[in-house]
């Protein structure tokens, strides 16, 4: 028997991953490429090439770490094209960690050519100039409320001057809710006492976009966390979480903002660190990957990440209070993908749902299927992320008033669709509506 | 014709974003589910009609260009390598379900529509699709086509050429034919019995009619777990004999379990059973308890350790989950893996399992086995990484002897992932050269110029020697620089110079 045999091993190529934290080989090695993958990878979907599906990235991936591929476009193209949604974590038997992999490789186009010209000042500007200091990013969030409260915004829609921005930007703007006027960092206390007795502590991640444009959601996470005996507690020295570093490749920054975030967390005596927004929660519990070679931070970022609980995830941990009163709703939940498939968070939510007199959970065909957020990616991909969007607003259940998640990435992109669609859909937290059913309960 | 001239003509035909011919945007393409032999295509198209896949064909064959079919490229023998540096048509964008007709039990579906999918848009109906290749969730009816693929519940429904009454065909010249019947045998030659399970050698099917089935009104699993594989496969034996014609009757060994339950479709099994036995009887409901009853009855007869039937729904998807992801799941245990698919007579399961632990310890190769035991399909996983010089090679030999075994006591090389490249040669174990010939003769009628995908499923015979020693020569002396620096074929070379 004589057959050809591709014998890698026999070639010493050089990897085209030059710099620090590469994809790491006991990660590509294990997918031997059955293809369970690609009908629940959006991208491939969509456009049914190879190159854009979670087995031909890897393989690209692989590929190029063994030399048989440049860090060229071939490569680049799709490891940015990846929503990072993580769908194929869920099916692949192998336990392929796509997502790592595909944050990894970013790492290296990131080191390889730092982007240029007007996108590189864009990136530079938000992920290593407004994100990572909480003041500056709270001065973005007051000019977006004196914008919204001047008069500014209805003077720039009535000339015509909002013309200039690309489509998806001046949807953003479109939809953009009204800013509240403090973030929940700054007024909430640094201790909030629980409803009778103590069952736990939870200090409460607040996060960057969640807190500028949703700071209503944080506080009523607060009230339903300690409605159900939980004390919160609010570390003031936090900052974001940095998964739009990761997500873009911007390792180095991720790190050193993961590195503080630890600090700060550890040093509160909290026993669990709560969050409401799927993607910082994913990257909170995933703090471990970005310190694989540094031990110190390593162990640290395990024990903080092993505290690290999604507010519905928390909420049935500790068990929570059926609420009494009634919220009439008829509600469809969308699962954001960094809630169901990085985090693998699907019941809880429902379960809070179900749990709230008058609702009607209606359930979404492909629930899971990435809205097409992700992040930046709907600023950056605009044509997929509109496809995608277009599909899940095709899913949308008739009859339904409102659309569940627990993103506010996924609320923006939802709303957007909600504002393309003309209809007048809700979208709202989950946590909104428990929320409002507790309050409903105290003016009973 | 030259490359840039080719992609001009076929961009003319489909647009510019449904052709990728750079040589980097290729890489991915260069192996479907069987990834032990490698080789870069000419170019991948994405058609979305009959009429362009006609056309495509059509420029192909008048300037001499190899050209094959692919689907979602799960398949496990090589079924889409282009080893002659073809043009790949993707028929992934070819993926509607054109038409259902309840009345009458039939749907039509392009070639790239995924086989769950046809399942899930029925079921509303009672409907279903009967057959179910453990990679049923991704694979495309397209490829269940070209491979005859099979499934657990082939047992008692037969595998998909029990299920594809017709086709609309794009012959190799670019022709465009209907075959088979949408009700009725077809007159003639039975052409679509001729198409099914050709492996893309006898042109491409662009929609293909299938019958659908109403779902049975009543389903039990059981779930048997043995100290020894050879009460396992008595057990399977004893419930055949005994008039029971199960939906499905599936085994897996201590290795597969291992690897799947280290996975998201994680079971349990206890890590000192031989083996664990899987059995879905389906029917009418009145008869299907009392089947399930027989059947725990005659695992207990043959020293079971546990035996349950399923309680629910979930768990029922659960254990078959577990069973079809196990392939999948074999990354969790070893870097690579060969899956064969032997088959072989119900009654010599033990003394051939015997046999392939041999053959396990003599290559010092892990074999996990998977089976469709009720059918005497066997799937051994041959463990292996390919880093280490020399042991794709010898997975490969592993496999070979495996499948000598099989074809030695009365089965066949392969019950449903087709021979593809990998079987080549093993098909001398069924087959004389006038056999060979023969069906090269149907092949030529069909594909008079080898165009479309040339060099899978039928060996040329008397020529195995001679192919043999190019291929070892060129292994040797060039496969690495020209194998991989060009990423072209590696078997074209010298498979030009043996003809």
């Amino acid at each position: 028997m004589a057959k050809a045999e591709a014998d890698v091993s026999l070639l010493q190529l050089e990897s085209a991953f030059k710099w620090p934290d590469a994809p790491d080989e006991d990660k590509y090695s294990v997918c031997v490429h059955c293809g369970f993958c690609l009908e629940v990878c959006p991208t491939y979907q969509q456009l049914g090439d190879e190159n854009q599906s979670p087995r031909g990235r890897v393989y690209l991936i692989k590929s190029a770490s063994e030399g048989l591929l440049p860090l060229d476009e071939s490569v680049i193209d799709p490891v940015f094209q990846c929503l990072d949604c993580r769908a194929c974590e869920t099916v692949c038997p192998s336990g392929v960690q796509v997502g790592a992999l595909i944050e990894e490789a970013r790492g290296q186009v990131f080191y390889a050519e730092p982007a240029k010209g007007m996108k590189g000042a864009v990136q530079k500007l938000f992920l290593r100039g407004i994100f990572p200091h909480p003041n500056r990013l709270k001065m973005v969030g007051k000019l977006t409320r004196f914008y919204q409260k001047s008069g500014l915004q209805a003077v720039s829609r009535k000339s015509g001057l909002l013309k200039i921005l690309p489509k998806q930007l001046r949807e953003m703007e479109a939809i953009l809710p009204e800013v509240p006027a403090t973030s929940a960092l700054d007024s909430l206390p640094e201790r909030i006492p629980q409803r009778g007795d103590k069952k736990a502590t939870a200090a409460l991640f607040t996060g960057c976009v969640m807190d500028v444009v949703f700071s209503d959601i944080n506080r009523a996470t607060a009230r339903v966390a300690t409605h159900n005996g939980l004390e919160v507690i609010v570390p003031k020295q936090q900052i974001c979480c940095g998964a739009l570093q990761v997500h873009a490749g911007d390792r180095e920054q991720a790190r050193q903002m993961a590195k503080h975030n630890i600090d700060v967390f550890l040093a509160s005596d909290a026993d669990y660190i709560v969050i409401n927004a799927a993607g910082c929660g994913a990257a909170l519990k995933e703090y471990p990957e970005l310190f694989r070679d540094d031990p110190f931070y390593h162990e640290k970022a395990e024990q903080f990440s092993a505290r690290v609980r999604d507010i519905s995830e928390l909420l049935v941990e500790v068990g929570f209070e059926p609420p009494q009163a009634e919220v009439k709703r008829t509600i469809t939940y969308h699962d954001a993908c960094h809630l169901c498939h990085a985090q693998k968070v699907r019941s809880q939510p429902r379960q809070i749902l179900r749990s709230i007199p008058g609702v009607t959970l209606v359930e979404m065909p492909n629930s899971d299927r990435c809205c097409g957020s992700a992040g930046i990616y709907n600023i950056t991909h605009p044509d997929m992320a509109g496809q995608l969007l277009e599909r899940k607003m095709d899913d949308v259940p008739e009859g339904v008033e409102c659309i569940a998640m627990g993103n506010p990435g996924c609320m923006m992109q939802i709303m957007v669709g909600v504002h393309r669609r003309e209809t007048d859909l809700d979208v709202l937290h989950t946590i909104e509506i428990l929320d409002e059913a507790y309050r409903r309960e105290g003016n009973e | 014709m030259d490359k840039l001239e080719m992609v001009r003509e076929l961009t003319n035909i489909l647009g510019p974003n449904r052709v990728l011919y750079k040589e980097h945007q290729l890489l991915a393409y260069d192996c479907d589910g069987y990834v032990a032999q490698k080789a870069r295509p000419k170019a991948v198209v994405f058609p979305v009609t009959t009429e362009e896949v006609s056309r495509v064909v059509k420029l192909l064959h008048e300037h001499q260009i190899p050209f094959l079919p692919r689907g979602a490229g799960t398949g496990l023998s090589g079924g889409a390598t282009p080893l002659n540096g073809e043009v790949i048509i993707s028929l992934a964008k070819m993926d509607r379900l054109l038409h259902v007709d309840f009345d009458n039990m039939r749907a039509v579906v392009q070639p790239g529509h995924i086989n769950l999918q046809l399942t899930k848009k029925i079921a509303g109906n009672g409907c279903y699709y009967a057959p179910d290749p453990s990679s049923q969730s991704a694979c495309t009816i397209g490829g269940n086509l070209a491979e005859n693929a099979g499934g657990s519940h082939c047992l008692k429904y037969g595998v998909t050429t029990n299920h594809i009454v017709g086709a609309e065909i794009v012959l190799p010249n670019g022709n465009i034919v209907e075959v088979g019947s949408y009700m009725g045998d077809s007159l003639g030659y039975d052409l679509i019995g001729l198409i099914v399970g050709s492996e893309g050698t006898l042109g491409i099917a662009t929609a293909i009619t299938v019958k659908i089935l109403k779902k049975p009104e009543a389903v039990k699993t059981v779930m048997a777990m043995y100290d020894s594989v050879e009460d396992a496969s008595n057990t399977v034996s004893d419930v055949i004999s005994s008039g029971i014609i199960p939906a499905a009757m599936e085994m897996m060994d201590q290795l597969a379990m291992q690897a799947v339950d280290k996975s998201n479709y994680y079971v349990g099994y206890p890590t000192d059973i031989a083996a664990v036995l899987l059995i879905e009887v389906d029917g009418l409901a009145a008869g299907v308890e009392e089947m399930a009853e027989k059947i725990v009855h005659m695992c207990q007869k043959h020293h079971v350790r546990m035996v349950k039937v399923a309680e629910s729904d979930a768990e029922r998807a659960l254990w078959w989950s577990s069973r079809k992801m196990a392939f999948g799941a074999m990354g969790r245990i070893s870097p690579d893996y060969l899956v064969q698919d032997g088959v072989i007579p119900r009654t010599r399961l033990a003394e051939v399992l015997a046999k392939i632990a041999d053959i396990s310890r003599e290559s010092g190769l892990r074999i996990a086995n998977v089976f469709h035991a009720g059918d005497g399909n066997l799937h051994p996983l041959i463990l292996y990484d390919g880093r280490i010089p020399g042991q794709t090679k010898l997975a490969q030999e592993t496999g070979s002897a495996v499948l000598k075994v099989c074809a030695d006591v009365g089965g066949s090389i392969t019950g449903e992932h087709g021979v593809g490249v990998e079987k080549l040669e093993e098909m001398r174990f069924l087959f004389n050269d006038a056999e060979l010939q023969a069906q090269l003769a149907i092949r030529s009628v069909f594909n008079p110029q080898d165009l479309c995908n040339a060099g899978k499923l039928v060996p040329k015979p008397s020529r195995c020697v001679e192919v043999k020693r190019a291929q070892q020569l060129f292994q040797a002396e060039q496969a690495v620089y020209d194998g991989f620096q060009e990423h072209t074929s590696i078997l074209s070379p010298a498979y030009k110079e043996a003809k």
